[in-house]
């Protein structure tokens, strides 16, 4: 979704339409919290937001290039719990829940970044963490109006032209 | 579009709208018989192509409305390897949408060469496997490829080799660009001394008759085609049926059973309204033709019983759903220094022909394949199945997947699958799909000489790909299919009724009005690119049930 559409979402619809927009118009709703910046979801709390923004953050993370946080790939996420990937809510709450006792109640978010790794790490074979890692790396690389590769950042990467239709040559080897 | 009502004995019912469907139901209609085309799925975007969704997440979940392809948590289906195993879930699918199969199919449309419908006399058969000559030579085919190949809109190349069977009439379009993957594919064979040419396609590279050409938009095997360019059976058939009048396309019609009376005689179909409760309703038939696919066809016959054919109808030789052949695969990938952009254009570069043919003395094992040339295609997909040799997670993982991105090229093989009577579908004892009727199960293990035909193709890939210059490359583990698309051979054809299920001209040796013609019709099972020939099939079978319906030789 453009910039310009979330603008406008958001100045057409105030707190009075959010209520109606939710049951009516989840992806709408999300997109437009989203552009607010003022970190409401439509699925998660904060905190958990934080903890599953930071899970992303090092699944695919920023170095010299952007990754899941300027991808926004946390509204992707946020989004997808109410909308395709319902079925996977008890997965994030468990697993959040779950995660919370294996940092001794330290939000994750809070962790440092050696110390978010290694706890990653320890659970890797989970379905939670699956998950999440999936839905990161859906959150990068479906189109923006699903939420997350904002102004197409994880296309770019992986040098993806989402243009409509093409003419060959499309490589570097059919080239006459 | 015409509506019947069913309690209107039409000529035809069609059960299915696929590959085979679409030739039936145009080709019955154009003759003037009144015609009811039943259709398990939706409609998909059946007349307004250009809704069919290019969006890689929504076709990948898609809504109830919007399903193209059947859902094996709703269509349950069981696998196990063998008959003393118990069943597992499957993953079995299928086209479920007006169009069938062919709407998001890869579209390849390769002939079958003229000694694949006489291995058995011209090879000799196996112990063990049911390697048979087919009731019809490919000169008697031959004619109706070319009428297939016409009216549906193939491209392909103008080679005249023995590696591609001879036409009486050259591809109506040019083919598709052949793609860095290709190009690639090209300058191996040179050093290898192999035959390499563009990929036969369902994919009409010009315009014809009222559709475009392929735009090269990439989002194509998998998905709806938005430029009716793809030849489907819901842009290339279909709408010819219904334009006559005399066909209409019923969807959500998931047909339970077929019925016969007293005599054995079919005399229509009772189905599920899917939209309306489930409810049953029974449409009346002169006479049935069933091209539900290979795997479809035997599970509505075995869930035909009557007292009168109480093994399932069509079935007293005991071998509907046996002699399944699934389609075997396997091949090797490669990285490049520079990007292949598979990502546009139709999935499918190049075919590499040279193994094509039999060789069982040089080769010690039995068959043949196809090889094809294809890279990484959808961004979301790539992700997810992640970069070679790399974490599957972390600045590791971001760093190969940048670095990889758009440089592989994968050799995926069509090969050769022996008939095995023990290979089959029926119906699982206990499980039954949502809408209560049994699930589909599927007992397959190949035979072994199948196990060294994969191998052998995927050591081939893996010769290929170094001589194409890949910096890496690495191969697949031998294994072999469960399912999904191109099963064949499970209601084969023959003159003798103790071992096939229907005759030369489809019609079953146990019921006279009743034809089977798809996937299921294949006696032996071709390089695994079936779709061609079950349209000639298809196309043979129309023009005879026409003349036969004509002359009374079918009661109409």
């Amino acid at each position: 979704m453009s910039d310009s559409r979330r603008n406008f979402l958001v100045s057409s619809f105030g707190a009075s339409g959010a209520a109606w927009l939710t049951a009516n118009w989840p992806a709408q709703v999300a997109a437009a919290e989203k552009a607010q910046g003022l970190g409401a979801f439509t699925y998660f709390t904060r905190e958990q937001a934080a903890d599953v923004d930071a899970m992303a953050a090092q699944i695919y993370p920023s170095d010299a290039t952007p990754g899941a946080k300027e991808a926004q790939v946390i509204y992707f996420i946020d989004l997808a719990l109410v909308t395709f990937a319902q079925d996977k809510q008890d997965i994030y709450a468990k697993g959040l829940a779950e995660l919370s006792a294996k940092t001794g109640g330290r939000r994750f978010a809070s962790l440092s970044s050696s110390e978010q790794i290694a706890t990653l790490t320890s659970i890797e074979a989970t379905p939670f963490f699956k998950t999440v890692r999936d839905h990161t790396i859906m959150g990068m690389f479906s189109a923006p109006q699903h939420g997350g590769n904002y102004k197409k950042i994880g296309w770019t990467q992986i040098g993806f032209d989402d243009s409509l239709n093409f003419r060959a040559p499309f490589g570097a080897y059919d080239k006459a | 579009m015409k509506k019947y009502n069913p309690t209107e004995e039409v000529d035809f019912v069609v059960i299915g709208s696929g590959a085979a469907g679409g030739v039936m139901a145009k080709q019955l209609a154009l003759a003037g018989f009144s015609v009811v085309v039943m259709e398990q799925g939706n409609w998909g975007a059946y007349g307004h192509e250009q809704d069919y969704t290019k969006d890689e997440l929504s076709n990948r979940f898609p809504t109830e409305q919007d399903l193209l392809i059947s859902d094996p948590k709703k269509h349950r289906n069981t696998f196990r390897r063998n008959a003393n195993e118990k069943a597992v879930a499957g993953n079995h699918n299928f086209g479920c949408v007006v169009g069938g199969g062919t709407v998001t199919y890869g579209a390849s449309s390769w002939r079958h060469l003229p000694w694949e419908f006489d291995e058995a006399s011209r090879f000799g058969t196996m112990k063990g496997t049911g390697i048979a000559d087919w009731p019809v030579s490919y000169d008697e085919i031959e004619p109706y490829y070319t009428q297939a190949e016409w009216e549906i809109g193939i491209s392909g190349p103008n080679v005249k080799t023995p590696l591609i069977a001879p036409m009486s009439k050259p591809y109506p379009c040019q083919p598709l660009p052949m793609k860095s993957s290709g190009a690639l594919v090209m300058k191996a064979a040179q050093k290898l001394n192999l035959t390499v040419t563009p990929n036969v396609a369902a994919i009409i590279t010009e315009p014809m008759n009222g559709r475009s050409a392929c735009i090269n938009c990439g989002a194509c095997s998998g998905y709806g085609c938005q430029t009716k360019a793809r030849s489907s059976s819901a842009v290339a058939l279909l709408p010819f049926a219904v334009a006559t009048g005399n066909c209409e396309i019923r969807v959500n019609s998931y047909v339970r059973e077929i019925t016969v009376d007293a005599s054995g005689r079919a005399t229509g179909v009772t189905y599920l309204d899917k939209v309306n409760n489930n409810r049953e309703v029974f449409q009346k038939a002169k006479c049935v033709v069933l091209s539900a696919n290979g795997t479809e066809t035997p599970r509505l016959l075995l869930m035909s019983k009557s007292n009168r054919f109480p093994q399932g109808l069509a079935n007293s030789s005991g071998i509907v759903g046996k002699y399944l052949m699934v389609g075997n695969g396997g091949g090797a990938s490669g990285l490049f220094d520079d990007p292949l952009n598979e990502y546009k254009g139709c999935v499918t570069g190049a075919a590499v022909l040279s193994y094509v043919p039999n060789d069982v003395k040089g080769r010690g094992w039995y068959g043949g394949g196809r090889m094809t040339a294809r890279g990484q295609m959808s961004p979301m997909q790539y992700g997810l199945a992640g970069p070679h040799g790399a974490p599957s997670w972390g600045a590791g993982y971001k760093k190969a997947l940048i670095e990889q991105a758009n440089r592989r090229l994968t050799m995926v093989n069509f090969i050769s699958q022996l008939p095995i009577e023990t290979n089959m579908v029926d119906l699982d004892p206990e499980v039954k799909d949502v809408w209560g009727l049994p699930a589909l199960r599927i007992t397959t293990t190949s035979h072994e000489n199948d196990f060294k035909a994969m191998r052998f193709f995927i050591d081939k890939s893996v010769e290929i790909l170094k001589a194409a210059g890949a910096h890496t490359v690495w191969a697949d583990q031998v294994n072999d299919s469960r399912g999904g698309s191109h099963a064949r051979g499970t209601c084969r054809i023959g003159n003798d009724p103790k071992s096939s299920v229907a005759n030369k001209y489809h019609r079953a040796h146990d019921v006279p009005n009743l034809f089977i013609v798809d996937g299921s019709s294949l006696v032996t099972g071709g390089r695994n690119h079936p779709t061609m020939t079950i349209s000639a099939l298809a196309y043979r079978c129309a023009d005879h049930l026409v003349k036969a319906a004509r002359t009374g030789n079918v009661t109409i």
